[in-house]
C-alpha cells in the first residue's frame, strides 16, 4: 500500500469524478468529493514525511520501465505542491456546499465537484509525474476542467471570461505541446530524468533553443507572468467563488512548479541560466509585473479583481525569486508558493463568504460590513496583512527571504523595489478596510448577517494557517530548503 | 538565572494581552470592564516593579520563545533603557486608564470595549518592545503597536478621523516597510547578528559609508520618533480620543520611536562607531532642523492638542539629538527626557481632554479667563509647560542640563543654540496659555462662572502626573541612577 502512495494521490480523484454523478444528490456529493479530498490531503502528507525521510519516491506506472514507461517521481519540491494543493482544495471545497447553494442552480451541483474533483486530478498528475507528454496530458485534463468550472459562473461575463482562458490557456498548452514535440525529436525520449542526460549532448542546437522557448512561453502564459496575465483577472473575478479561491491558490502555483521543473531538472541550471537572457529578462518582468499589477488593483472596483490583480503582483514576486538564482532566491520562490496559496485562498474565500451574505463583491456594496460580518472581515484584513508582509504572518517570511536573496547578490535595487511594492499592497488593502469600517451600511442592508459557520470555519482555519505559518516556520523553511538545495544539487 | 522574575517579565507582555480577552468579555457592563483594565495595568505595573528590583540586584533577566527563521529569535532581556520605558509606560498605563474612565464617559463616546481593548493590545505591544533582546523582536512590537493604535487614532469613525488614520497608517507603515526594515536586513547582512549588544555588532573594520547609509535609514525607518519630514503622522494622529493622544501619542508610541533610536544607536553601532559615520552629523543637523521648525510651527497652532502634537515633535528631535551625539552625557539627557518629557506633556493632554470635557473648548485663543473656572487644571498645565521648557521646580530641568552638557563635550556649537532657542520658543507657545487663563485682561469673565472641573477621577489623574513633572525635579536620583546604567551594562565600553 504504502508504495502506492503516489499513483493513489492521481488515481483516487479521477476515479471519484465520475463516481460523483452515482451519488447525484447535492450533499451526498459534497460530502463524497470532502472525503476524497481529505484522503489525498492525508496521502500527501504521508508522501512529504515519505520524502523528507527517504529521499526521492520513484514509482513506475504498470510496472513497466522508464523511459519505457511512464514514470512518477516526488521529490521535495513535487511533494510541497501536492501538499499545498490538496491541503487549500480540501479546506476550499468545505464550504463548497453552502456557497454553491446560492451561487449554481442545483442541477449544476453533482457537475460542479466532478469538475472540482478532475481539476485538482490534473494538478496532481503534473505535479507527480516524470514524464513530458504527461504533464501536458494532465495539464489538459486540469485546464479544461477549470474552463468549464470558470464557465459555470452565476454572472454571464463569466462564459466570456472562460472563453478567453481557454483561448489563452489552450495557445500556453500548445505551445508547451510544441516544446515537448521538439525534445523528442532531438532526444527520442519524454522522460524528464532521461531527456536530462541526452539534452546536454545536443543543447547548443537552434531545436533545443525553439523548444526551450516554446515551453518557457506556454508556461508563462499558465502562470500569468505580466504581460501574458489578460486571461487571468476576469477569470477569477467571474468564477464561482469556491472555484476562484481554489484556482487562485493552485493554478499559478502548478505552473510556476512546471517553469521550475523544466528550467532547473530538465535543461538543466547550466543551459537556462547561461545561454539565455532569461534572469534579467524574468527580473525585469517580474518588478513591472509587480507595480502594474498592484496598481491596477488599487483603481479596481470589484474586489475580486483587486485580489485577483494582486496575484499577478505575487507571481511577480515569485518570479524574481527565481530569477535570482540563487538557493535562497529559490527557496524564497517556493515558500512564497505555499504562503501565498495560504493567503489567496483565504482572501477569496472571505469573498465568497460575502457574496453569499450580499451577493455582490463590489468595492462600494463592501459599506458597513465590518460591524455586519466582524469575522469575515477581519480575515479579510489579516489575510490583507499578509499579504503585505506584516511580521507574524506568512508574507513576511517570503519576503524577508526574497530581501535576503536579493541582498546577497547584491542587487539592492531589487530588494528597494520589493519592498516598496509592497507598500502599494498597503493601499489596495486599506482601500478595502476603509469602505467596510468607515461607511455606515448602505440602505436596505441594515440587516446583513455574518457569514454561516461552514464558511467561517475554513475562513478562519486559513487565516490561522497565515499566522501559524508565519510564527512557526520550521515546516515551510525545511521543506523549501531541502527542495531548493537539491534542485541546485547541493547536497545538505 | 532567576525563574519567577522570567515568568513577570513574560507577564508584562501577556496580562495585557488576557486583558483583551476578558475586555472583550465584559463589554456589557462597563463597571466591570473598567475594572479589569485597572486591575489589569496594576498587576502589570506589579511586575514591572518587581523587574525593577530585580534589576537592581544585579539579576540577569532573560526570556527566550521561539525561533522564527534560522538565526531570528523572539527573545527578552531586561536592561536599563528598556526597563527606564517600561516603567513609565505601564504606571503612565494605569493613570491614564483612570483618567480615561472620566474622560470617555464625560465624553459620551461611543465603541468604548474597542477603545480599552485596543489599548490593551497597544500596551502589550509597548511591553515587548521595551524588553526586546533584539532588533527583530523589536521590528514585530513596532508593527503591532502601529496597527493596533490605528482603530484608535480612526475611533471616531469620521471622515476626519478616517483621513488621520491614513496618514498614521501610511506614514508609519510605510517607512517602517521601506526603511526600517531595509536597515533591519541590512544591518543582518552586514554584522550577522540583530542582537543588541554593548558596544555595538558592527565590529572594528566596517565600511562606514555602508554603515552611514543603514544609520539614515534607521533615523527615517524609525518614523514613530517623528523625525521631519517624516512627522505628519503625529498631527494627524490628533483626531484620536484625548487619552489616546496623551497615552499613546505623548507617551508609548512616540517614545517607542525615540527608544527604538536610542537602543540601535546605543546597542546597533554603539557610541564609539556613530560619531566616526559620515551621516552622523547630517543627522544630527536634521534632527537639529526638526526641533526648531516644529516649535515654530507649534507656535502658530490655534488648536490646542496640535499645538502640543508639534511640542512633541519637537521635543523628540532632542532625544534624537542626545542618542546621535553619543556621548555618555548625550545618552543619559535622552533617557531622562524619555522620563521627564513624558510626564509633561501627558499632563498637558489630560488637561487638554480636561478642558475640552468640562467647556467642550479646543481652541487656545477660547481659553483666556478659564483659570477661574479650572484652576487645578490650569495650575497643572503650568507646571507641566515648565517641565517641557526645563525650568526649576519641573523635571525636564535635568534632562536638558545633561543634553545640553552632551552638546557642549561634543563641540557642536549649533546644535547647542538650537536647544536654546527651541527652549524659549517652548515658552513662547507654553507659557501664554496658563497666563492669559489666570489673567485674562480686560474684557473676559472672570471669577463670574464659578468652578466647573472635569470628572474628579480625571482630575486626580491630572494631579498624579503634575506631581510626578515635581517629583522628578526634586528627587531625580533613581532616575539618573538608571539612565546612566544603561551605558554600563557589563561590556560596554565607556564614551568620551
Amino acid at each position: 500500500m504504502l508504495a502506492h502512495l503516489p499513483i493513489l494521490q492521481v488515481i483516487v480523484p479521477l476515479m471519484a469524478a465520475p463516481l460523483c454523478w452515482f451519488l447525484n444528490r447535492s450533499k451526498l456529493v459534497w460530502l463524497f468529493a470532502l472525503l476524497v479530498s481529505a484522503f489525498t490531503c492525508l496521502n500527501s502528507i504521508f508522501l512529504l514525511q515519505q520524502v523528507m525521510s527517504s529521499g526521492t519516491i520513484i514509482y513506475q506506472l504498470g510496472g513497466w520501465d522508464a523511459p519505457w514507461g511512464i514514470e512518477y517521481r516526488i521529490d521535495e519540491l513535487n511533494a510541497l505542491l501536492l501538499l499545498i494543493i490538496s491541503a487549500v482544495g480540501t479546506v476550499v471545497l468545505f464550504a463548497a456546499h453552502t456557497s454553491i447553494q446560492k451561487e449554481l442552480p442545483e442541477d449544476r451541483h453533482t457537475l460542479f465537484y466532478s469538475l472540482y474533483l478532475l481539476s485538482i486530478t490534473g494538478m496532481f498528475g503534473i505535479v507527480s509525474t516524470g514524464d513530458v507528454f504527461n504533464v501536458f496530458v494532465f495539464l489538459e485534463i486540469s485546464s479544461l476542467s477549470a474552463y468549464a468550472l470558470i464557465a459555470l459562473g452565476k454572472d454571464r461575463r463569466a462564459l466570456w471570461a472562460a472563453y478567453q482562458y481557454l483561448i489563452m490557456g489552450t495557445i500556453g498548452a500548445t505551445f508547451i505541446l510544441i516544446g515537448i514535440g521538439l525534445l523528442y525529436q532531438m532526444t527520442g525520449t519524454l522522460n524528464m530524468d532521461d531527456l536530462a542526460n541526452r539534452l546536454a549532448e545536443v543543447n547548443q542546437t537552434r531545436t533545443v533553443f525553439a523548444a526551450f522557448a516554446f515551453l518557457i512561453v506556454g508556461v508563462c502564459l499558465k502562470l500569468a507572468l505580466f504581460p501574458l496575465h489578460l486571461w487571468l483577472p476576469n477569470a477569477y473575478a467571474y468564477a464561482p467563488s469556491i472555484v476562484t479561491a481554489f484556482l487562485a491558490a493552485t493554478a499559478t502555483k502548478v505552473a510556476v512548479y512546471l517553469l521550475i521543473r523544466f528550467s532547473f531538472t530538465v535543461f538543466g541550471i547550466e543551459f537556462s541560466f547561461s545561454t539565455l537572457p532569461l534572469q534579467n529578462l524574468f527580473l525585469v518582468l517580474g518588478l513591472v509585473g509587480i507595480f502594474a499589477a498592484s496598481t491596477a488593483a488599487i483603481y479596481k472596483t470589484n474586489v475580486k479583481h483587486i485580489f485577483a490583480y494582486s496575484s499577478i503582483a505575487q507571481v511577480g514576486y515569485m518570479i524574481i525569486g527565481f530569477a535570482i538564482h540563487t538557493s535562497t532566491g529559490l527557496m524564497a520562490t517556493l515558500l512564497h508558493l505555499f504562503n501565498h496559496a495560504l493567503m489567496k485562498s483565504a482572501l477569496f474565500l472571505a469573498l465568497g463568504a460575502v457574496m453569499y451574505r450580499i451577493g455582490s463583491v463590489q468595492l462600494s456594496q463592501f459599506q458597513g460590513l465590518g460591524r455586519q460580518m466582524p469575522l469575515t472581515m477581519a480575515a479579510i484584513v489579516v489575510g490583507g496583512l499578509s499579504l503585505i508582509g506584516v511580521p507574524l504572518t506568512v508574507g513576511f517570511v517570503s519576503k524577508w527571504y526574497l530581501l535576503v536573496a536579493a541582498i546577497e547578490v547584491g542587487m539592492w535595487p531589487v530588494a528597494v523595489l520589493v519592498l516598496l511594492g509592497s507598500l502599494l499592497a498597503v493601499v489596495y488593502i486599506w482601500r478595502i478596510v476603509e469602505i467596510a469600517y468607515f461607511k455606515p451600511p448602505l440602505p436596505g442592508r441594515e440587516a446583513v448577517q455574518e457569514a454561516p459557520w461552514t464558511f467561517l470555519a475554513p475562513i478562519w482555519a486559513l487565516v490561522l494557517a497565515n499566522i501559524y505559518f508565519g510564527i512557526d516556520t520550521r515546516l515551510s523553511v525545511q521543506v523549501a530548503q531541502a527542495a531548493s538545495q537539491s534542485l541546485f544539487g547541493i547536497n545538505p | 538565572m532567576n525563574h519567577s522574575l522570567e515568568l513577570l517579565l513574560q507577564l508584562t507582555i501577556i496580562l495585557p494581552l488576557l486583558a483583551t480577552l476578558a475586555i472583550l468579555a465584559t463589554g456589557k457592563h462597563p463597571n466591570l470592564r473598567e475594572a479589569v483594565t485597572i486591575s489589569i495595568s496594576l498587576a502589570v505595573l506589579y511586575c514591572v516593579i518587581n523587574l525593577y528590583q530585580g534589576l537592581s540586584a544585579g539579576e540577569s533577566i532573560e526570556v527566550f520563545w521561539w525561533q522564527l527563521l534560522p538565526g531570528l529569535e523572539v527573545s527578552f532581556v531586561v536592561e536599563p533603557l528598556g526597563m527606564l520605558f517600561a516603567l513609565i509606560a505601564s504606571f503612565l498605563w494605569l493613570i491614564t486608564t483612570l483618567y480615561a474612565i472620566g474622560y470617555m464617559r464625560g465624553h459620551g463616546e461611543e465603541n468604548q470595549t474597542r477603545f480599552y481593548l485596543c489599548f490593551a493590545l497597544a500596551i502589550s505591544a509597548v511591553m515587548g518592545l521595551a524588553f526586546s533582546a533584539n532588533l527583530f523582536t523589536l521590528f514585530i512590537f513596532y508593527e503591532v503597536l502601529t496597527l493596533s493604535t490605528y482603530p484608535l487614532v480612526t475611533h471616531a469613525g469620521t471622515e476626519k478621523a478616517k483621513q488621520g488614520g491614513r496618514v498614521y497608517l501610511g506614514i508609519l507603515l510605510g517607512t517602517s516597510i521601506a526603511f526600517f526594515l531595509l536597515a533591519i536586513i541590512l544591518t543582518w547582512f552586514v554584522a550577522g547578528t540583530l542582537d543588541f549588544t554593548p558596544g555595538g555588532v558592527f565590529g572594528d573594520n566596517v565600511d562606514t559609508s555602508l554603515v552611514g547609509a543603514i544609520l539614515v535609514l534607521f533615523v527615517f525607518g524609525i518614523g514613530k520618533a517623528a523625525i521631519m519630514p517624516f512627522h505628519r503622522w503625529l498631527p494627524a494622529a490628533m483626531v484620536a480620543p484625548t487619552p489616546v493622544s496623551a497615552l499613546l501619542h505623548a507617551v508609548a508610541v512616540v517614545k517607542a520611536g525615540v527608544f527604538t533610536i536610542l537602543k540601535v544607536c546605543v546597542f546597533i553601532f554603539g557610541i564609539e562607531l556613530l560619531p566616526t559615520l559620515p551621516t552622523t552629523e547630517f543627522l544630527l543637523y536634521l534632527a537639529g532642523a526638526s526641533v526648531l521648525l516644529a516649535s515654530i510651527v507649534a507656535m502658530r497652532q490655534d488648536n490646542l492638542k496640535a499645538r502640543l502634537a508639534y511640542s512633541t515633535v519637537s521635543q523628540l528631535g532632542y532625544i534624537t539629538i542626545g542618542a546621535l551625539l553619543a556621548t555618555s552625557s548625550g545618552v543619559i539627557g535622552s533617557s531622562m527626557h524619555i522620563a521627564t518629557h513624558a510626564f509633561g506633556k501627558i499632563t498637558l493632554f489630560f488637561c487638554a481632554g480636561a478642558i475640552l470635557v468640562a467647556t467642550h473648548k479646543s481652541k487656545v485663543s477660547e481659553m483666556r479667563g478659564l483659570g477661574f473656572t479650572m484652576p487645578v487644571t490650569m495650575a497643572a498645565f503650568f507646571i507641566a509647560s515648565l517641565s517641557i521648557i526645563g525650568v526649576p521646580p519641573a523635571g525636564g530641568t535635568w534632562s536638558k542640563w545633561f543634553l545640553l552638557m552632551g552638546t557642549i563635550e561634543t563641540g557642536y556649537w549649533v546644535i547647542m543654540m538650537v536647544l536654546m532657542v527651541s527652549s524659549l520658543l517652548n515658552i513662547a507657545y507654553l507659557l501664554p496659555i496658563p497666563y492669559h487663563a489666570f489673567f485674562p485682561g480686560k474684557g473676559h469673565p472672570t471669577a463670574k462662572t464659578g468652578i466647573k472641573e472635569a470628572p474628579m477621577v480625571s482630575l486626580i489623574a491630572l494631579s498624579i502626573t503634575t506631581l510626578g513633572c515635581l517629583i522628578l525635579f526634586i528627587y531625580p536620583q533613581p532616575l539618573y541612577e538608571l539612565a546612566k546604567t544603561i551605558l554600563t551594562v557589563p561590556g560596554v565600553s565607556h564614551g568620551h
